[in-house]
């Protein structure tokens, strides 16, 4: 998607910039991405419209052209690592100006896995959508999703696996939940290359989530059934 | 038989014209060598062997259907059929599909546990979360596999997004072979880790096939 001559980026107007800055999302330019942040917040825009309206648009679109097998695995970290270094510019701003929160999620890859590109991806796009993210990282024991979502006020636990040998762990997760008599006060999403809709079902989550626009859409409609059965 | 290893990772091996065995190995391409050089050793003449491109591993979800449709095929002109996998991140469904077929298949989850031996691997899983496994397939066609899929031939800067978590790579060795060992530094070196080789011999892919 890139265009072949130079492109002065502060040049353009708000409404080239925009489209620009997907663009360079998609093509993984991290300094160019950074570069129109910083030109939009000097405009005056508010750093929650940044966010949307250029970043979370562009990974959106490089969401749809990952499901659709026109983009795979390596343009899509390229992407992410470009949005990355735009939210870091943006994440401290976002906390000062107060932007709306649509909900608190832990997430974290199970014990024996050590995959995070997946749920690294869910979580900066649950960053940008609203969510607070509080990432446990790799290799989790039950009793780190257990303690994290008793310190806080949570209301997503999402779990994430690469491995078929450490898919079955997030049974573990749910099952100590029930005992313990908290199940119902989360909503769970899991996720993973080797996982499915069945699996997800067998295992008593609440959805499988295919990739993160998927993750942040299924977070967003729970989030919005809970508050509607709470206000009921 | 001379098999080029970008064949059997990319188109596999067909069955022989001539059957001449009673029992059919469908196999994984990336087992070919290894079943073949236990089929000369032991002088197992009643097998035949035939395998299914090995970077269907890239996409699991090509095997089942795949397999299933190689045992229908052939079924009627062999005694019996032993798939050569093992789950290898098909999630259960190959196990379930080889029962459905009536056929036997490789025990454990992936081929970096039964060279080491299903049990064994087992032990050291807690341990050694954070190692990246190469065999000596995976190491001579270490690009196809793992370099290229991956991108790293156009973006070495993503390697750490891939590897960052890793601590090791243990080179599984099927086989003593110098010019193999050295290409496995190679890969260690690209990938950042430090190696370890680990002589495994063919560990639980004999014991598979002995009985058939």
């Amino acid at each position: 998607m890139s265009d072949e001559e130079d492109i002065i980026l502060a040049e353009l107007s708000d409404d080239e910039l925009v489209p620009q800055m997907h663009d360079d999302l998609y093509d993984g330019l991290k300094e160019e991405i950074e570069e129109g942040v910083n030109i939009l917040l000097g405009r005056g825009w508010t750093p929650y419209d940044v966010l949307t309206k250029a970043l979370v648009e562009g990974m959106r679109i490089v969401g749809i052209d990952f499901r659709d097998g026109i983009l795979f695995v390596p343009e899509v970290l390229l992407a992410a690592n470009a949005m990355k270094g735009g939210m870091k510019i943006l994440k401290p701003l976002l906390v000062e100006t107060g932007a709306p929160r649509l909900g608190n999620m832990v997430i974290g890859t199970v014990k024996g896995d050590i995959h995070d590109i997946g749920k690294n991806l869910v979580t900066m796009m649950m960053e940008g959508a609203g969510f607070e993210v509080r990432d446990l990282g790799i290799n989790n024991p039950v009793e780190n999703y257990i303690d994290a979502m008793e310190e806080g006020e949570i209301d997503i636990l999402g779990m994430s696996a690469l491995l078929t040998t450490t898919m079955p762990y997030m049974k573990v997760v749910i099952d100590t939940m029930v005992e313990k008599g908290m199940r119902d006060d989360y909503i769970v999403l899991v996720g993973g290359a080797p996982l499915n809709e069945e699996f997800g079902k067998a295992i008593g989550a609440d959805a499988y989530c295919r990739d993160a626009a998927v993750a942040v859409e299924t977070a967003k409609e729970l989030m919005a059934k809970k508050h509607n059965q709470m206000s009921a | 038989m001379h098999v080029l290893d970008d064949t059997l990772t990319e188109t596999g091996l067909p069955a022989p014209d001539q059957q001449v065995g009673r029992v059919l190995v469908v196999a994984c391409g990336a087992l070919a060598r290894e079943i073949l050089a236990l089929v000369a050793v032991n002088g197992w003449d009643h097998m035949d062997l035939t395998c299914l491109p090995a970077n269907y591993h890239l996409y699991p979800d090509k095997i089942v259907g795949a397999v299933e449709k190689l045992v229908l095929e052939k079924r009627s002109q062999y005694d019996s059929i032993f798939v050569a996998y093992a789950d290898c991140g098909t999630g259960g469904l190959l196990q379930a599909k080889c029962r459905e077929l009536g056929v036997e298949m490789i025990a454990g989850p992936h081929c970096y546990s039964f060279y080491e031996g299903n049990d064994t691997f087992a032990e050291k899983s807690e341990d050694e979360v954070t190692v990246f496994y190469l065999t000596d397939f995976l190491v001579k066609q270490f690009d196809a596999f793992v370099w290229k899929p991956m991108g790293l031939d156009r973006h070495p800067e993503l390697r750490d997004m891939y590897f960052g978590n890793y601590t090791k790579l243990i080179y599984q060795a099927q086989t003593n072979n110098p010019d193999l060992d050295a290409k496995a530094e190679e890969c260690a070196r690209k990938l950042g880790l430090p190696l370890e080789r680990r002589f495994t011999g063919y560990g639980d892919l004999e014991k598979a096939l002995a009985p058939l």
